[in-house]
């Protein structure tokens, strides 16, 4: 009896050990292809001259590619999305290797068994495969590498890609600017993965508080750094306490899960999320979310590929070693706005700055500041005026009228906070 | 900006609270555990399984007590699986533990994700779970200045916590039922000896207190809103309940102060710098302290209450002489 009992408690032991197994070695690419691809496969191909049925994409994940939310999720999304629109069918022609942490060994790895699999090109989603994709690229020069948030890149088959998030956060900063004029709160809150340390939270910061204060030049944007990329407990309470100690009327996030959002509705206050359209999961509180649309790249990147005729052409085909996309390629965007939470005239003074940007006539870190006004009767208007870019300390950044901050800085070295930020 | 003195210092109090009693569940949960002589690391899984079956639960019967009642059995569950392996097979309670950890834990996302795929129960959706959570202040305690608010208006499940660890304190020190399962932790030969059937002691307790721990689970979802996202509810909790029992040497009356004790620190990452801007004086400095160490504080205070509780000598420790040890009756 003890060893019947036995085998069957062991039998359910290794049940969830049997799922997780499945799902990750398991090289096909799961949920998001299999029925509808076979529908759209033969649309919407644009390559058109060569046959692309061997072609195969190969991805490694941070996080599981069965994830519902985050990063990794919206990744496979937009690899997935892609690949249905270039007539590539995601279930044979994906490779995944997914949950490598940022382990030199590990990436390598992952790189070699992809390049096994037959890989023409391989995306790295997470910074920390930096290293080992610059070495790979060198030791397979007939594969493409492709890795985004990152630095490096060389001259043939490895590039970087990243995405001007800044502007988009500039945007939801109006909403959000308009947002506490109405209301009459100028203190907003600000739940961030990290502060200074990464270039990459630090100009979404900087964006949004000059959104912010384009409408409202009397705004403080209270900063609180959770230290992590992702802690749901502490994005909850870091919320509250940003809307109970420091009175803070519209809550911003730079974190993966909805909670800042959801905190603001329990208290009656407001917010702008980020990554995905947080609306559904805090209706009366979120107004718009800067958001990503990785397949703009990824279609593009995937069509360079399969038509540049040789890894060694790629980086020429995809016009340089860093793929720097904004809201111009609508590789960036915000989100459709909450018409039940957003004030009057957010739409229209949205409309306006996209297109100041969208036609290169302005862009967020420069000498010029934006100055919008909405009028009673809803109308816009947008005034340019040349004024220095100061950091929250006093230094200038931009004289007045000077000329944008460079790319590199703005995802790499940028370190500073600008005027009307505080920690908290 | 001018901070509002009492008002931070109150909502640093209720946060300690609100934060940390998920703690309190926990501990208390593995103090009975471990009285009646089986070490569980399988606090952090327990607490999953409870959280994602009391919450669907909760949700499908818009009851509170449905979502209690369901995270207590699944956690009651997952301690007769503990018990079945360690008091009936003789398995490793270590290995046991942390196997269930694992257990519990891909549960929890095997069950959340495969029901957020189809249709996830928003707690907004639920009126009755929404304002069964509603804080309910205790009238007059909740009037005091500075502390009613922080300390005495809460949710139904924070009183729940306290009252359950009074009751255990009162059950093991001042019952029969409650003699016999410290002998049975301190020495199951001589339990056993005077006609107390072990077996049932340990399978009685180790459920009720897997239980306990099931409903700190769900006390972490409800807190969460019910947001179901890639990361875990209970977010290292059940490691740090482990810790606590020593911090609370094994009492859990002691287990609410240890829980307040451990919750400050755990809270001054939350509300550090907003002290610091409303008293800059005196606690100015604590905006200067880096993110990175207010995060790692929990876990220097384990390792010095682990030192500290080590040094100290057995005398007065509430150390189960029998912890960790499989019962073997043919062995007697």
């Amino acid at each position: 009896m003890k060893k019947i009992l036995a085998l069957a408690l062991a039998c359910a032991m290794t049940l969830p050990l049997v799922a997780c197994g499945s799902s990750g070695s398991n090289s096909s690419a799961g949920s998001a292809s299999s029925a509808g691809s076979a529908g759209s496969a033969g649309s919407a191909s644009s390559t058109g001259t060569t046959d692309n049925s061997d072609f195969k994409v190969g991805a490694i994940y941070i996080n599981s590619k069965n994830d519902t939310t985050g990063y990794t999720f919206a990744h496979n999304n937009g690899i997935v999305t892609a690949m249905e629109a270039l007539g590539l069918d995601p279930a044979t022609q994906l490779v995944i290797q997914d949950e490598i942490p940022e382990d030199y060994d590990q990436v390598a790895t992952a790189v070699d068994t992809l390049v096994g699999e037959g890989c023409n090109i391989i995306f790295g989603i997470s910074f920390g495969y930096m290293d080992a994709l610059a070495d790979k690229a060198e030791e397979y020069p007939d594969v493409m590498f492709s890795h985004a948030t990152g630095y490096k890149s060389n001259e043939t088959n490895f590039n970087n890609y990243f995405g001007r998030a800044y502007q988009a956060r500039y945007l939801s900063g109006i909403a959000a600017g308009l947002k506490s004029l109405e209301t009459g709160n100028n203190n907003l809150g600000y739940v961030a993965a990290y502060g200074t340390e990464y270039a990459e939270t630090c100009s979404g910061i900087n964006g949004f508080t000059l959104g912010v204060q384009a409408v409202n030049p009397d705004a403080t944007v209270y900063v609180k750094e959770l230290g992590a990329w992702a802690d749901e407990v502490n994005e909850s309470a870091f919320a509250k306490e940003l809307i109970e100690s420091y009175g803070c009327g519209v809550i911003a996030q730079h974190c993966d899960s909805a909670q800042p959002q959801i905190a603001a509705q329990d208290a009656g206050v407001f917010g702008c999320g980020y990554n995905s359209d947080m609306t559904a999961d805090a209706p009366n509180a979120h107004l718009t979310a800067a958001i990503w649309n990785w397949n703009v790249y990824y279609q593009t990147a995937i069509e360079a590929a399969m038509t540049c005729g040789g890894a060694e052409n790629f980086v020429t085909a995809m016009g340089g070693p860093a793929y720097y996309g904004g809201l111009k390629e609508d590789f960036v965007a915000v989100s459709p706005l909450n018409e039940a939470t957003v004030a009057a005239g957010t739409q229209e003074a949205i409309d306006a700055v996209t297109q100041l940007i969208v036609s290169g006539e302005w862009d967020v870190f420069s000498g010029v500041k934006l100055h919008l006004t909405v009028a009673e009767d809803g109308t816009v208007t947008l005034e340019q005026e040349d004024a220095a870019l100061v950091d929250n300390a006093g230094n200038e950044i931009v004289a007045a009228a000077g000329p944008s901050v460079e790319d590199g800085v703005i995802t790499g070295t940028m370190n500073y906070f600008v005027e009307g930020v505080k920690e908290a | 900006m001018e901070m509002d003195k009492l008002g931070v210092v109150t909502s640093f109090l209720h946060n300690i609270v609100v934060y940390n009693i998920p703690l309190l569940y926990g501990t208390t949960g593995e103090i009975i555990v471990e009285k009646s002589g089986s070490l569980n690391l399988g606090v952090e899984g327990i607490m999953a399984v409870g959280a994602i079956f009391g919450y669907i639960a909760g949700c499908y019967a818009n009851s509170l007590g449905v979502g209690i009642l369901t995270s207590f059995l699944a956690g009651a569950l997952c301690g007769l699986i503990f018990a079945v392996l360690t008091v009936s097979l003789q398995a490793n309670q270590n290995i046991t533990g942390l196997t269930l950890t694992t257990f519990g834990l891909g549960v929890y996302f095997f069950v959340g994700n495969g029901l957020k795929s189809i249709a996830w129960p928003a707690m907004n959706d639920y009126p009755n779970i929404k304002n069964g959570f509603a804080d309910l202040p205790i009238p007059g305690l909740s009037q005091i200045p500075l502390l009613g608010k922080g300390l005495f208006s809460h949710n139904v499940l924070v009183y729940l916590a306290v009252v359950i660890a009074l009751c255990m304190w009162w059950y093991m020190n001042r019952t029969t039922p409650g003699l016999r399962l410290r002998s049975v932790g301190e020495n199951p030969a001589a339990a056993d000896s005077v006609g107390i059937n072990v077996k049932r002691v340990q399978y009685l307790h180790i459920c009720l207190g897997c239980g306990i721990m099931g409903i700190g689970g769900y006390y972490m979802g409800l807190n969460m809103s019910g947001s179901f996202n890639s990361s875990c509810w209970i977010n290292g909790y059940g490691w740090i309940a482990v810790a606590l029992v020593i911090f609370a040497n094994w009492n859990p009356a002691l287990a609410i102060l240890g829980t307040f004790v451990f919750g400050f620190f755990n809270t001054l990452r939350v509300s550090g710098s907003s002290l610091a801007a409303a008293f800059p004086g005196p606690l100015g400095w604590l905006a200067g302290v880096p993110t990175q160490l207010y995060q790692a504080l929990p876990f220097l205070i384990t390792a010095v209450v682990l030192v500290v509780t080590s040094v100290r000598k057995r005398e007065g420790s509430g150390l189960p002489a029998s912890l960790g040890l499989n019962y073997f009756r043919e062995e007697r």
